[in-house]
């Protein structure tokens, strides 16, 4: 079944066979890349641009790696947030990008929507890379494909997603990604993260996170912004949300014995998780997420390729 | 001027109830005779409305219009021809402009462009408080004096219970009400969308429901502890308008009005970031939308604004919660209205006495109806005759309208203030 759009701007009207093939050719592309013949002609000549308004080594680097082993020309534009203040220059910036013909176009910016508004004046296929708190697609496939590894399907597993829900674009990529492939998604955190009628999107919701853990397969957590502690915030302290809502040893051992932990990086060890957790050798699949993020990039590009013009 | 005789219309006067065949007579600016069976005088010049509706010109109770300060988006001039062009006589005008309207030389300056217009009349509301910043009452008895129809701080809640209580105290002495803008700020700022499922499905940032029916509830005790007239602009939610019916059944000097976005439009319009359908208030769920209507109805509401709201593509083309707020509604007043009537809510004296005697009553003009005396502010329009809304191509500058691609029925055909005609052919 081949991709329904031009674009990837979010998971959310994906149906299953749209994503099984993109994990699937992910796939692929994680053995190509262990056995270390990885550079093809896929992307010769096509342009990728990433586009990041907000800081973000993590994902700039896969997308750049990715477009690499694909052998784009890839080109990455970093715009400062000060000098984004309106965002007008998203469409100055949208003509300037079709002047110089790019095929492929990453964006990252801290509104939702705004990599929607950029693909409607773009000549380029639009890849979210995470928008505001809207989704960020790529990371649900990879998350995907870490779990489909471990675990080797995603119906039927117990997936919980912790910590703030309200203001993670991970969460409802992944809310929408694993609740399509018919996993059973959980998601858990202090009632003020949690967002309006989450239950409404297909998801059971814990306040209390050991309910919450209680026989999971998969324990998600999510980064939680230092700015949602500060004055006036919506938790009052780091130290009594890890009190919590923080994953430690006593609290996984709620989940299944073979459950993995997983996070989206990067890691604030103490808040959201132990450090203990975080580098455990077995159930920590955290690096292994990285390693996939690649993989899944590739096969992103690889599929929206196909439906690009052949000659520019 | 010479007499006017419209003659084979259906007159509609929602004040006296008239509904049926017959001409209207104009003379010097005022109606001079109206029913069946009127013969032209001698010399009168005779239009022969072909069956269409002759009813009083619009009276529109809030409107935003760029000037003051923001000409790009909207003019006085600019605003009469979309108002003429949607049967508007009366346009009622917010003072949170820039500068505001808290002086009575600015109300005056607005006053005098309105009246260069030729076309409507223009009555400014008065600032509240001082910049509409809600911090220190406006001068509102020079502000009556000079003209000034009532007192709000526009599209800024006055927060403060403190403030709103002065004003309403206040505001007393002069015989005038004040609107709010129902919206608890602390609560709603910061957010682009009615909080619930399809706000958190985009990312937006909610504004729950809850704060506008918190400050209706703390208005209407702020009324019944001073004795003054609040009205709610704009009302959108089911429990905002029970608190309004339990208070006008109280006795307490509360109204409101609502806008055709949030009768005939719910939150999914502002599916896949459609920044043209960000109001203020904003759009509601459906539950909500039917509860306005309902109030619409059973007469809690007492009026449908425009709410017209104007904003260019710079303001308008960018990622949801960057955009602003608010939506071009002069052109479509009427049309939306008629879609309740069309749609069986609302019979069509009942709609139209929302948009022209209800609110005429409100700010006590003598304008509003069809009677022997009362200015010849007249709207002729076809009831069925389909039209198209389409941004880019409505009267006026603003082009921002929420109902872009909306297919309406209700075509004005002819405006006239006081006896001048002032739209249509």
């Amino acid at each position: 079944m081949s991709h329904p759009s031009k674009h990837l701007l979010a998971i959310e009207g994906l149906e299953p066979p749209h994503i099984a093939d993109l994990l699937d050719l992910a796939e692929s592309y994680a053995l190509l890349n262990r056995s270390g013949k990885t550079q093809r002609d896929l992307l010769k000549g096509r342009t990728l641009i990433n586009l990041f308004f907000e800081d973000s080594t993590r994902t700039r680097t896969s997308f750049e790696l990715a477009g690499k082993r694909l052998g784009a020309d890839v080109i990455n534009m970093s715009v400062s947030t000060s000098s984004v203040n309106k965002g007008e220059t998203l469409l100055d910036t949208a003509s300037t990008l079709n002047a110089m013909q790019c095929d492929l176009l990453v964006i990252r910016h801290a509104q939702s929507g705004a990599p929607a508004l950029l693909s409607q004046k773009v000549d380029a296929a639009v890849i979210n890379a995470g928008d505001g708190t809207h989704e960020h697609p790529t990371q649900a496939l990879l998350d995907a494909l870490t779990i489909r590894r471990h675990k080797g399907r995603l119906e039927g597993l117990i997936v919980a997603i912790c910590g703030d829900i309200a203001h993670s674009r991970v969460a409802r990529s992944n809310i929408h990604l694993l609740g399509t492939m018919g996993a059973r998604v959980r998601i858990v955190g202090p009632p003020t993260l949690i967002p309006a009628d989450a239950a409404r999107l297909g998801v059971e919701v814990f306040t209390d996170m050991r309910a919450g853990l209680k026989d999971a397969d998969v324990v998600m957590m999510l980064r939680l912004q230092r700015e949602r502690m500060a004055a006036g915030g919506l938790v009052p302290s780091a130290r009594e949300f890890f009190r919590f809502y923080g994953l430690d040893a006593e609290k996984l051992a709620l989940a299944k014995p073979d459950s993995i932990v997983m996070h989206p990086g990067p890691m604030n060890r103490g808040v959201e998780i132990d450090s203990a957790i975080a580098d455990h050798p077995t159930r920590s699949v955290i690096g292994e997420q990285v390693e996939m993020g690649v993989a899944c990039r590739m096969a992103v590009l690889d599929i929206l390729a196909r439906r690009l013009p052949r000659n520019r | 001027m010479r007499d006017l005789l419209i003659t084979n219309a259906r007159l509609l006067d929602p004040a006296s109830g008239l509904d049926g065949p017959g001409a209207l007579l104009v003379r010097g600016g005022v109606v001079a005779e109206l029913g069946p069976g009127l013969v032209a005088p001698e010399g009168a010049e005779t239009l022969d409305a072909g069956g269409a509706c002759l009813a009083p010109g619009l009276v529109d109770l809030r409107a935003n219009l760029g000037e003051p300060g923001a000409e790009h988006r909207e003019t006085i001039a600019s605003a009469a021809l979309a108002a003429a062009a949607g049967g508007i006589t009366t346009l009622c005008v917010l003072p949170d402009t820039d500068p505001a309207l808290d002086d009575p030389a600015l109300l005056s300056f607005v006053i005098r462009r309105g009246e260069a217009t030729g076309s409507v009349a223009l009555l400014p509301y008065g600032a509240a408080t001082a910049g509409c910043a809600g911090k220190e009452l406006a001068e509102l008895g020079l502000l009556r004096e000079a003209g000034a129809i009532a007192f709000t701080d526009g599209a800024r809640a006055i927060g403060s219970a403190r403030m709103m209580r002065i004003a309403l105290s206040y505001a007393r002495a002069f015989g005038a009400f004040v609107v709010q803008h129902p919206e608890e700020p602390s609560l709603a700022g910061g957010g682009a969308a009615t909080e619930g499922e399809l706000a958190t499905r985009l990312g937006l940032p909610g504004i729950p429901p809850a704060a506008e029916a918190m400050m209706v509830a703390r208005d209407v005790a702020l009324a019944r502890l001073t004795g003054g007239h609040v009205h709610f602009a704009h009302l959108s939610t089911g429990a905002a308008l029970d608190l309004v019916r339990a208070a006008k059944a109280e006795g307490l000097r509360v109204t409101c009005d609502t806008a055709p976005p949030y009768f005939d439009l719910n939150e999914t319009a502002i599916g896949d970031y459609r920044t043209y359908a960000k109001l203020s208030p904003p759009l509601r769920t459906e539950a909500d939308r039917q509860a306005v209507v309902a109030a619409l109805a059973d007469g809690t509401i007492d009026a449908i604004a425009s709410d017209h709201q104007p904003r260019d593509a710079d303001d308008k083309r960018l990622p949801f919660a960057q955009a602003e707020a608010g939506g071009a509604g002069l052109a479509t007043l009427l049309g939306v209205t008629l879609a309740r009537v069309h749609g069986g809510d609302l019979s069509m004296l009942a709609a139209l006495a929302l948009l022209t005697c209800r609110p005429a009553a409100l700010l006590g003009l003598p304008v509003g109806r069809l009677a022997v005396g009362a200015p010849a502010d007249l709207v002729l329009f076809h009831a069925e005759r389909g039209w198209k809304v389409e941004a880019g191509k409505l009267p006026g500058k603003a082009q921002n309208s929420p109902f872009d691609g909306r297919a309406l029925e209700g075509r004005v055909l002819g405006t006239w203030k006081a006896g001048r005609r002032v739209f249509g052919a």
